[in-house]
This record gives structure tokens, C-alpha cells and sequence, in this order.
């Protein structure tokens, strides 16, 4: 264990230690296998979330057209509701993304079940907005009552003739918001993708954005480069995504994955029912856009397809090198920390990396063994009381909707040269001596800021001013400060921008008092003024 | 912008729209930072413990540490009481503070999780330290709610009366901003009243920038304070939902005599605050506050063109609502619409009391309602300004009524909490902002010709 590691640790009692080592790693040290999506002990000031902010809050919340119910006391509605930045412009009258639907559950729901106050809900939101469909998320005391919200979404949907599912992604379960995207992605995958009549087309460049979820308008500049070239986009899971899009996803020639955490099972699960491979991209930074683009174009194995493709990265990449190259200088030779959710925090690695920035420290607030080792570590991963709590689905081929993409002697030569059904996790990316870290605490947040001295830390709202009130610039990397697109070629410019902006700003100088850092310039002569 | 909410209201039984309130423990965590030193701590699961944080720092723009139980689904079934035993040893060991405040949340409220019981099986707290708990449940009340039950609970855990009187004032801080807990702070001062305040955040989610990050800041009513408290001749509770639970408690305790107060938000307000406090301690106003309130008067006096019978809907905490709406009324505006998320009955008496008091015949006052209704009803008939908080932009940019944030939360402006809204200070501040947004607006209506350079 290096030496650093071994001083955060020290400020640990026994119990803690002991888990809290198996957390951490030296790239290129003697340990390789990192403990994660593990129980976070009680007491520790952990960033994470829960089960329902990942399935409602990531997953479901950002579809425009759904009237998702959050059936449970107000807070947890409460605080979903505006906070992710994920942009949705709505369709046909419908956004959903501004609204905040609740069943708000007084003491009489407790003691008597909220069964009856769910039911009304349904039919009052269905009354007042004819959604496209209606999801019900319940929160931590409503499985502790045993509401039945599947019986109700199965009642509602016969009653009104739209899709009503539910999704019991009560806090509790799993250890983080993990838990809940795992939920989200056997509700889609069971109810709602594959409803549509949409057929597959062979030739076409059809695909589905997976794991995008359009925060500061991301999910736009991706759309917006990949019309360019010539791809349709059938759906986004789920950045200004919709229902009525989700219905035809099966229709897609080739999934491709961003963020590989929270929408890998929807990824895995509709290869095994539609035959759809997935192919994992990164659209933030220039060089993996750019490789995200031509392994998208291989897949695809069409001439004019890749000659369109290497002709709009051409376009893309002049428009934005002198821009980019102008915030280079200023931030060239400076050091990272990142902490962020399931795979901002290696996406952004190679941004900065163009830039100058050396990632120092990196970790993952929810993610799985497999986000930082690569997927070819899943099956040695050991279940536990707590993943066992989230259903596995046994999913099985569509009869009608199975479509093999390519031959197997395709499939074959195609894994070789591009990332097909793989994500090859955080780690193998990062220079050796950086640290990696799982669920990184605030203690150790302070303290390794003390030890690397980053110039910068990208992290959420809740560590930003810790950093900052440390002197360290603080960038959120969930929410962007409110900047952004940073995905494709301009958010690498907008990214740049805002950073330098933060490195650059003058109020830094001000933060030691002149008083403070000056002697004193003048004196009397001793006898006093004459 | 909120092209889902129809024109036409329709009462509903179950379904909460837009609401205008949150949960309990997010305003027990508030009150609890608002102790010296202390960690709030969250028994329940761990996404309530990062909501909280989340939302509090994105209101103060300041570091908002507190603690979780992190419940799996086996504390669950089982009770969350080795939870919260591993935690409290863990929080004393690694972050030292000198109080733990517990507040619980819906999983541990329904799972029943007796936390006295546990608490006092805890064998680790070090000497001179303390735990304390309140009960949140979040399907009872609101923010409002939790923020009152921690400040009582601080009261029957510390407050003792000894016998002997220390002289003092004791002033129970309503749900503020840290700006409005220094004002308070600054007018005892000049009143020359010697006084305990609690919670007092101020010092703590306005802490200055030093290049240091201190998990707990210099400010904050300190524990041998809070325990004085019993011996003070008066508590004053500033706003009746978030502190008369706390005013009781130390009255029935430790029999400190009660007096429940608005919110000192306008010149109403604050004359009778004032008043109370010159009667309490027998001492004369001095100049200095006189002096405030004169200019207070003299810049009403002055704006008045600007401001003068605008109609107004305000939304949000029922003592900031309340406080405000008594403002706008003695400025000569006309409040048509009051509206609270938080469940209490008596937000509407008073509303409709204030609406009597100042000849208002056609005013609205609900309580437990939401913004979704309250979009609804300003579309059949609209006002010329909404205040509240940042949750009301949508309404104020889909129907173009001028906005004035105040209240909490405020996600999406900044300075706000370090800056007064009570006092005749408070209500300066209050009047500038408002005549910048509705002279913006006059402005911005206005043709080139009719631009004038002077108002």
C-alpha cells in the first residue's frame, strides 16, 4: 500500500479501516481488484444516494412524455424534481420534466396503506394530462406497508388503456442509486421496449442512445453530430427521451452505451431478446469521439458510412482546434481529481488529458467492479445480500423481434477492433502511481486534497465547497455549474472554457487578506512623531 | 413553459402537484447546524441523508456536513438500532464533533425504530459529548415541521432551569437564512439586551472563505447556552410554525415565560418585535433602531408610485408568507393569493384575519396546497407579482408576472442567505428587490418614447 493511501487510513477506527482499504488503489501497484457496490458503514459521510434516486431520479425521470408518479411522503418528489439538469424540450404539449407528481403520503396512508390515495392519484393525473404512459415510483416506506403498486399499475392500465408500470425502487435496497437503475432497466425492458410495431431494416443506420441522459443539453450535441453523418436515432434511454420512442427501441440496428453503469442490463438484456449488439462510446473528449464515431461506423461496415464519418470529424475537429487550443495553454500541466457517479469519472480523463491535466486521483461513487476492471470481471464477482436483492431478469429471444445483426464470423473479427458488448472499465486508461478510489468519503476528500494538491476537483454540489472553501476549484461534473453541453467537439470547447474560466478567475488572489501576507511597511521612529 | 397545467381547477383528493413544502428531516438537519459543533445525522437510508445535503447547499452555497445511517433492506426488517450504534461510534471517532443530533426519516418512522431506547444503550459517547434525537417522520408536517421538533428536542435534552436567572432573553430564530439570524443577533445587540439565541446558523452556512475547510465553523448556539436557556426570564418565538413548539417547550420545562411572535418580516412586524423586546428587558428604544425604522418609512414613502395597490401571490413557509403578506399589505399592495405547502390550519386563519384587517374582500389563503393550484387560480386571474421561492420561476415565466425570490428555497440566485429579510433592514432589502423586479418590468413593457431616464 503506498504511503498516501496508508496516512488517509490512518484516521480510521479498526472496522473502517479494514473496509475502507480495499477501496483504494495504486494504478500499478500489487493490488488489481478493487472492492465496490458494497455497503458504504453508517456513519461515514458517503456522496451516495439511493436506490429510488437512481431509478426515478436517473433512469425514468428524464422521459418527457411519462407522468412518473412517486408514490411515498412529499420529500422524495420533492427533491427529484428540476435537480438533474436533464434537458427535455417535450413533445406534442407534453413535458413532464417541469412537473413534480406525488402522492404525498400522510400518517392515515401508513397506518391504513396508500393503496386507495395511489389509485386516485392515477386517475387525477390521467384526467388532467393524458400522459403517453404512467410509471410509479414508490419510496422507502411504501414496501415496509406492502402497497402493492403492481396490482394498482396493472388495474390502472386495463382501466385507461395506457402503458402503468411500476417500479418498487424503494431507498433501501441495493447500496447506492445502482440498485435503482438496475430496477428502471427491467421495467423498460419487460414492459415498455419492444411494444412498438417499429420493424428492424437492414441497411438502415439505425440506432438507441443508451445512458444518455442529456444532462446541460449533451445528449443534443451528440444528436446533432450523428444526424450529420447520417444515423437515426430511434431512442434515447432516456435523455428527452420518450415513451412513445422506448415502444420501438427493438427496432434499432446497433445499440450504442455511454454511461455503461446505470443502462448496461438494458444494453445486455435486448442482445439476448432482439439480438441487438451495443457497442460502448464515449462522446466526451475529442479523441473517444472520435474513436466512438468510427467503431460506430464499423459496426456498420458501410462504405459511404465511414467515408461521411471521417469527413464530419474533419469538419468538427477544425472548427474547434483554435478554441481548444487557446484554453490548452492555460490549462496544460495542471492536476485532476474526479469523483463522480458510475462513468463521468473516466470519460472525462481523456478531455483533460488533451488539455494538459493529469488525472491524479479518479474514483466512482456507485459504480460495480466491472466500470473500473473491465467487464471481464463480472463473473468473478461475488453476490451479496444486498446485490441478491436486486431481481436478475431470465430474459429469453423475442420469437418475433429476434434478429442476429451479424454472422458470426462477423461478430468474431468485429470484437477484436472495437469495444462490441464491452466496456473495458476505468482503470486500464489511467497512468500508473494514480489513485483510485470507490465511494470516496469526505474525510479522505480533504485529505487527499491536502496530499495531491489537484488544481482542480470535479465532484458533485455537496463536496464542491468542501474543496473550494480549501482553496481547490471545484468543478460539478453531475450538473456542469449550470454550463455545458461538454459531449461531442464543442462541449470539449465549452468544457475547456468553463475550466479555465475557474482556474482563472481573480478572486482567487483575494482569499489571503494583504494585511495577512505583507509585513507591516511602516512604524514610528521610537520617541513618537516629532 | 408548464403547458400541462390547464386553465381550469379542479379540487383533487390524492394527487400532489408542484408542492410548495418538503420533508421533515431536511429542516431538522437546518436546526441542528445551527448548534456549535454539532454533526445532524440521518437514520434512515442514504439517499435522504444526500437529498438534504444536496438541497441545503444548493440554497447556502456552503458545505452542508451531516451523517447517515445508510439502511440496507436488512436494517430494514430488522431495525435500524445496530445502525445507528456503529454510526454514532464512527461519527464521534472519525469527526469528532461535540453533539450528534439525530433526526429520523419515513423508513425508520415506520419501521418503529424506538430511538431513545438506542440511544441509551450507546456505550462509546466520549465525556462532555452528547447525542440528541428528534422524530421526523416525513408523511406528518413539513420542513417547517422538522425544523420546530429539533428545537424542542434541543430544549428537553439541554435546557435546564437551575435556579438561578442569568438576566437574559431567550430568542428562538424562526426558519431564516443565516442573514436573518445575524440580523436578529445585531438588533438585541443594540437594544443592549443580553440574549441566548438558537438555532443560530449564522457563522455556520455563511462561513467566510479562507482557504481552510472547517467541518464545523465558528458560529452556532453552543450546548452550555442552550442549557442556560432554562434560566432566562422570557423566550420569544420568532414566527408561530416554526417556533412556538420550541417557545412551549422551554416554558413548560423549565418555566421560562412565552411569547410567540410573527416573524419580524416588514414594519408591522418588526414595531411589535421591537416593542416586545423594549417591554420585556424595560428598556427604551434607542435611536439607532429608531433611526432604521425612520428611513424604512421614509423610502416607503418615497417608491410608493411604484408599488402602490399591485396585487400579489405569495407562497412558501407559513411565517415567511404570513410576515410578507403583512408587508405588501402595509405598503399599500394587495396580497390576493397565500398559499403554504405546510399542513396548518391556522395559516388560514391568520391569512384571512390579515385580509379582514386590511379591508381585502377578495383574498385566497390555503394551507397544504400546491403551486400547481396556485398556477392554476393565477390564470383565471392574474397579479402583478409572485414571491416565493425558486420552485415559483416557471409560473412567473409562463404567465410573465414579475418575481420576487424570498423565502427558501432559493436555488438559483446567490448571496441571498447572508443578506436579512427581518428587521427594518430586512424590509429595506425586501423593498429594493421587489421595486427592481416590478420597475424592470415597467421598463421593459415600455415603448422607446415613454423610456424615461429619471424614476
Amino acid at each position: 500500500m503506498s504511503k498516501a493511501i496508508q496516512n488517509i487510513l490512518d484516521h480510521y477506527p479498526a472496522a473502517v479501516f479494514r473496509n475502507r482499504k480495499e477501496h483504494i488503489l495504486e494504478k500499478g501497484g500489487d493490488k488489481k481488484e478493487i472492492a465496490a457496490n458494497s455497503r458504504t458503514i453508517p456513519g461515514i459521510i458517503t456522496s451516495r444516494g439511493c436506490c429510488y434516486a437512481g431509478c426515478k431520479g436517473v433512469v425514468l425521470g428524464p422521459l418527457q412524455d411519462v407522468a412518473v408518479i412517486v408514490h411515498g411522503p412529499v420529500g422524495c418528489s420533492y427533491y427529484a424534481w428540476g435537480t438533474r439538469r436533464n434537458k427535455a424540450k417535450g413533445r406534442n404539449g407534453r413535458n413532464f420534466v417541469q412537473y413534480c407528481l406525488t402522492t404525498d403520503m400522510q400518517e392515515s396512508d401508513i397506518v391504513f396503506g396508500g393503496v386507495k390515495k395511489l389509485t386516485l392519484a392515477i386517475e387525477e393525473a390521467v384526467e388532467l394530462f393524458h400522459p403517453a404512459a404512467v410509471m410509479i415510483a414508490s419510496t422507502c416506506p411504501v414496501g415496509l406497508i406492502g402497497d402493492d403498486i403492481h396490482a394498482v399499475a396493472a388495474e390502472a392500465e386495463k382501466k385507461y388503456g395506457i402503458s402503468v408500470t411500476a417500479y418498487s425502487c424503494e431507498g433501501y435496497k441495493g447500496v447506492s442509486q445502482s440498485g435503482g437503475h438496475h430496477i428502471a432497466n427491467n421495467g423498460l425492458i419487460s414492459k415498455i421496449i419492444g411494444k412498438g410495431d417499429m420493424k428492424v431494416e437492414d441497411g438502415k443506420f439505425r440506432i438507441n442512445i443508451l445512458g444518455e441522459y442529456n444532462i446541460g443539453g449533451d445528449g443534443w450535441e451528440i444528436g446533432r453530430i450523428l444526424k450529420k453523418i447520417g444515423y437515426e436515432v430511434i431512442s434515447v434511454m432516456t435523455g428527452d427521451g420518450a415513451y412513445e420512442e422506448l415502444v420501438n427501441a427493438h427496432a434499432a440496428n446497433l445499440n450504442v452505451v455511454q454511461c455503461h453503469r446505470s443502462i448496461n442490463y438494458i444494453g445486455e438484456m435486448m442482445r439476448v431478446k432482439y439480438g441487438t449488439d451495443w457497442v460502448k462510446v464515449n462522446f466526451i473528449g475529442i479523441d473517444h469521439t472520435v474513436k466512438s464515431l468510427r467503431d460506430m461506423a464499423k459496426y456498420f461496415a458501410d462504405e459511404a458510412l465511414i467515408q461521411r464519418t471521417e469527413e464530419v470529424i474533419a469538419e468538427e475537429v477544425e472548427d474547434i482546434a483554435d478554441d481548444f487550443e487557446q484554453y490548452r495553454k492555460i490549462l496544460n500541466g495542471k492536476k485532476a481529481v474526479l469523483y463522480v457517479g458510475g462513468s463521468r469519472a473516466h470519460h472525462y480523463q481523456n478531455l483533460l488529458k488533451s488539455l494538459g491535466v493529469t488525472t491524479v486521483m479518479a474514483g466512482y461513487e456507485f459504480a460495480h467492479r466491472d466500470d473500473y476492471e473491465g467487464r471481464e470481471v463480472i463473473s468473478t464477482i461475488k453476490e451479496d445480500a444486498d446485490s441478491k436483492n436486486i431481481q436478475e431478469l431470465k430474459i429469453e429471444k423475442d420469437p418475433e423481434k429476434f434478429k442476429m445483426r451479424l454472422s458470426q464470423e462477423e461478430y468474431d473479427k468485429l470484437s477484436k477492433e472495437i469495444p462490441l458488448n464491452y466496456y473495458a472499465g476505468m482503470i486500464k486508461d489511467m497512468p500508473d502511481g494514480s489513485i483510485v478510489i470507490d465511494d470516496l468519503n469526505h474525510i479522505e476528500t480533504e485529505e487527499f486534497i491536502k496530499m495531491l494538491k489537484p488544481d482542480i476537483f470535479f465532484s458533485g454540489i455537496k463536496d464542491k465547497f468542501v474543496a473550494q472553501k480549501a482553496g481547490v476549484l471545484s468543478r460539478q461534473l453531475h450538473s456542469y455549474d449550470y454550463g455545458g453541453p461538454y459531449a461531442g467537439f464543442r462541449g470539449c470547447v465549452n468544457f475547456a472554457k468553463d475550466v479555465a474560466m475557474g482556474i482563472t478567475t481573480p478572486t482567487w488572489s483575494y482569499i489571503v487578506a494583504p494585511w495577512k501576507k505583507e509585513p507591516k511597511l511602516t512604524g514610528e521612529f521610537a520617541g513618537g512623531n516629532q | 413553459m408548464l403547458e400541462l397545467t390547464p386553465k381550469k381547477y379542479k379540487e383533487r383528493q390524492a394527487l400532489r402537484i408542484n408542492p410548495a413544502k418538503t420533508c421533515q428531516p431536511v429542516g431538522a438537519m437546518y436546526a441542528a447546524l445551527g448548534i456549535r459543533q454539532c454533526m445532524p445525522h440521518s437514520h434512515g437510508s442514504q439517499g435522504c441523508c444526500s437529498y438534504h445535503r444536496t438541497f441545503l447547499t444548493r440554497h447556502f452555497k456552503e458545505p452542508v456536513i451531516a451523517t447517515t445511517s445508510s439502511f440496507t433492506e436488512g436494517a430494514s426488517v430488522f431495525g435500524g438500532g445496530s445502525n445507528l450504534k456503529t454510526a454514532v461510534k464512527n461519527i464521534f471517532e472519525i469527526y469528532k464533533p461535540r453533539v450528534i443530533a439525530v433526526h429520523t426519516t419515513c423508513l425508520s418512522e415506520t419501521i418503529g425504530d424506538d430511538i431513545p431506547t438506542i440511544i441509551g444503550q450507546l456505550e462509546n459517547v466520549p465525556e462532555g459529548k452528547f447525542v440528541i434525537h428528534t422524530n421526523t417522520p416525513s408523511y406528518v408536517g413539513s420542513h417547517i415541521t422538522g425544523y420546530s421538533n429539533m428545537v424542542k428536542s434541543m430544549i428537553s435534552y439541554f435546557s435546564k432551569n437551575t435556579g438561578q436567572p442569568n438576566g437574559k432573553i431567550c430568542v428562538i430564530s424562526g426558519f431564516v437564512n443565516p442573514g436573518d439570524m445575524k440580523e436578529i443577533k445585531r438588533i438585541l445587540k443594540i437594544m443592549n439586551i443580553d440574549f441566548i439565541m438558537f438555532p443560530d446558523t449564522s457563522g455556520v452556512l455563511d462561513s467566510p472563505m479562507t482557504g481552510n475547510f472547517e467541518m464545523y465553523p465558528k458560529g452556532g448556539t453552543t450546548v452550555e447556552e442552550i442549557q442556560d436557556a432554562g434560566n432566562c426570564s422570557d423566550v420569544l418565538g420568532l414566527g408561530a410554525a416554526a417556533a412556538s413548539a420550541g417557545v412551549r417547550q422551554l416554558n413548560k420545562k423549565c418555566k421560562v415565560k412565552e411569547h410567540i411572535l410573527e416573524l419580524p418580516i416588514g414594519i408591522e412586524a418588526t414595531d411589535a418585535f421591537i416593542s416586545k423586546l423594549s417591554e420585556i428587558s424595560g428598556k427604551d428604544v434607542p435611536e439607532e433602531i429608531e433611526t432604521e425604522r425612520g428611513q424604512l418609512v421614509d423610502i416607503m414613502i418615497d417608491a410608493h408610485p411604484y408599488y402602490d395597490k399591485k396585487t400579489a401571490a405569495i407562497y412558501g413557509d407559513p411565517d415567511t408568507v404570513l410576515g410578507l403578506a403583512e408587508f405588501c399589505f402595509s405598503l399599500g399592495m394587495q396580497p390576493k393569493y397565500l398559499i403554504t405547502g405546510t399542513p396548518d390550519p391556522s395559516f388560514e386563519t391568520k391569512g384571512k384575519e390579515l385580509f379582514d384587517k386590511f379591508g381585502a374582500k377578495d383574498g385566497f389563503v390555503k394551507h397544504a396546497a400546491d403551486l400547481f393550484e396556485l398556477h392554476q387560480r393565477l390564470k383565471n386571474d392574474k397579479v402583478d407579482l409572485l414571491i416565493g421561492g425558486t420552485h415559483g420561476k416557471q409560473i412567473a415565466r409562463a404567465e410573465n408576472i414579475p418575481f420576487l425570490r424570498m423565502g427558501f428555497p432559493i436555488l438559483d440566485r446567490y448571496v441571498h442567505p447572508y443578506m436579512p429579510m427581518v428587521g427594518y433592514r430586512g424590509a429595506m432589502r425586501i423593498l429594493e428587490l421587489m421595486l427592481n423586479v416590478l420597475m424592470d418590468k415597467r421598463e421593459a413593457d415600455t415603448a422607446d418614447e415613454d423610456f424615461e431616464l429619471v424614476m
